[in-house]
């Protein structure tokens, strides 16, 4: 339960005492600045993880602690600051008539001094590289900018971490590709956590380290690496896995031997050069 | 149905400061019994063609064919109704429009108004809830109850209860998971074959439009850029990264091979095995001859 550290130490989770469980004795961390990926399919309990993660739901078994605060009703508030939430929908989250408006309400709810919500509108805006559109009407905006915007009322409150539950899921592939590069490139600026649940490989691919959760429980966890490279486990549990993944295990039956588990074209094309030397 | 755009443009809001051309001087044709993807940007005027298809919107200017019916700028359309009935439009998040007290009402709604009568309509129902997997006891629940991917079989299955020959999907698999979206692009597929449709995709995806379309129309700001087959389309890597367009994965993939490596291999569709065969066999060449 160190700082700046999310620990479910035997999380159980269920909706009612007559429905099945939807996590079942889950435990992992999530460290400093790391870049975690939670997939799975439907059902598998990934956004349950996430509402437990900022007091939304609240377990029946286990603990789970954020920043070395165990998350209860009496710390829910505290834990929200820290913990910032990115859904999946980008009509459903505005609540102001203009940009600056909408990224004003989380401070306003936390009680800042006017003088800093000013200097913070400004910061995290601009980290979005949405500067320029702080008098926009929100749906006067594209699907990728109003996601961009709810990541900056997310930052506006300087959370230490960030959860994006499916935030690109509704968006073109443009759109998405203005997202993820947001989001790599305020992780690297600031000292914050990410946590994205998502079904989109490529994404997968960029984080540190990987949960894959089926029915209820974590059912692997490791490096995009290691986690593509038990590619039957995924597919057993309905996964698909990256392009790269599929044909990499194409080769090896042609007898190519590849170096490593390739996560790009780039890394799989480079082994394949290699392994020429070897024919 | 076969269908065609003449020279066909659409102007919202015409004659004010808003006037905004959504589609310029548009003319291609579609083979009845063909699967025909359109791609293009948000903004692009893919849903302001579409609306064309069954007369939710007229053509400013030019005129457009749908099997018997015409719709022609300027002249009162005669009977839209008919034309309603043989294009079936899913349109985006196409749950959000379900409203009836059960997912068999639901799907009876657009038979009902047109007049078909209670036992055809029950016949239908049957169908269309086989045709979308949706199983027979959900039938009487509420559609409210059901899950997201459920929801929108249902809104599906209330298309297909229209019987109609052209069958418009506009992104149909957004927001779902995706083993979701394989399910239900499987299941246009098999639509498409069996009931011989004539089935128009709007689509982001372009892995889907190389898997499903047999031809492919890209919109770029209201003009067709280009249209062709699948595989002439993504040839044209740097035509459609100049509209900031992708190319489906396998195809940027062989061509980085070609440009970084020198290995060239041509696509014609073959699947990854096929694929990884081939590259096995240039590259021990190449090794070969040193």
């Amino acid at each position: 339960m160190g700082e700046r550290q999310v620990e479910f130490r035997n999380v159980s989770f269920r909706y009612q005492e007559d429905m099945p469980w939807v996590l079942k004795n889950v435990s992992f961390t999530i460290g400093p600045n790391e870049w975690v990926a939670i997939i799975g399919h439907n059902g598998s309990g990934k956004s349950t993880i996430a509402k437990l993660m900022n007091g939304l739901l609240f377990p029946q078994e286990g603990e789970i602690f954020v920043d070395g605060m165990k998350v209860s009703q009496e710390s829910v508030w505290d834990i929200r600051k820290e913990v910032g939430m990115v859904f999946q929908n980008p009509d459903n989250q505005f609540v102001g008539t203009t940009v600056r408006d909408d990224v004003a309400f989380g401070m306003e709810n936390h009680g800042m001094p006017r003088d800093l919500m000013v200097e913070r509108i400004k910061e995290s805006l601009k980290a979005v590289r949405m500067e320029d559109f702080e008098r926009y009407e929100p749906h006067r905006l594209s699907g990728g900018q109003k996601q961009r915007i709810a990541i900056a009322s997310v930052l506006a409150v300087s959370p230490k971490f960030i959860i994006l539950d499916e935030a690109t899921a509704m968006l073109d592939p443009k759109g998405r590709k203005e997202i993820m590069q947001t989001v790599r490139e305020v992780q690297q600026e600031r000292d914050l956590s990410l946590i994205t649940i998502t079904h989109d490989l490529q994404e997968v691919t960029q984080a540190s380290r990987v949960l894959v959760m089926n029915s209820g429980e974590v059912w692997m966890e490791g490096s995009p690496r290691e986690v593509f490279s038990s590619k039957d486990h995924l597919t057993e549990i309905g996964l698909d896995t990256p392009f790269v993944s599929k044909m990499a295990d194409h080769l090896k039956a042609e007898g190519v031997s590849l170096a490593r588990e390739p996560l790009n074209h780039q890394e799989l094309l480079e082994d394949l050069w290699t392994s020429r030397s070897n024919m | 149905m076969d269908i065609s755009f003449e020279h066909v443009s659409y102007i919202y809001q015409p004659n004010s400061p808003f006037e905004h051309r959504a589609l310029n001087d548009i003319t291609f044709s579609i083979k009845s019994g063909s699967y025909v993807a359109v791609i293009g940007h948000t903004g692009s005027g893919k849903s302001t063609l579409i609306q064309q298809l069954n007369g939710l919107l007229q053509p400013t200017e030019g005129s457009i064919q749908i099997g018997k019916y015409k719709l022609q700028a300027g002249e009162k359309t005669k009977n839209l109704r008919g034309l309603r009935e043989q294009v079936g439009v899913v349109f985006q998040y196409p749950e959000h429009q379900l409203f009836e007290e059960t997912v068999a009402k639901d799907i009876a709604f657009g038979p009902h108004n047109f007049g078909v009568e209670k036992m055809e309509i029950d016949r239908r129902i049957k169908e269309a809830v086989q045709a979308t997997k949706l199983p027979d006891e959900l039938l009487e629940r509420s559609p409210f109850d059901l899950s997201g991917g459920q929801m929108r079989r249902v809104a599906i299955s209330g298309v297909l209860a229209m019987n109609p020959e052209v069958l418009v999907l506009d992104e149909p698999t957004a927001g779902l998971d995706p083993r979701g979206q394989k399910d239900i692009m499987d299941m246009f597929k098999d639509l498409h074959k069996e009931k011989g449709l004539t089935t128009i995709l709007v689509t982001h995806s372009m892995e889907d439009a190389l898997a499903y379309a047999d031809h492919i129309i890209i919109l770029n700001q209201g003009e067709i850029y280009r249209e062709g087959t699948p595989l002439e389309i993504f040839k044209q890597h740097d035509a459609l990264e100049k509209v900031q367009l992708d190319v489906p994965e396998v195809m940027d993939f062989l061509r980085r091979a070609k440009k970084e490596y020198g290995v060239e291999i041509e696509y014609r569709g073959q699947d990854i095995a096929e694929l990884a065969k081939e590259l096995t066999l240039k590259v021990r060449g190449d090794s070969d001859h040193e």
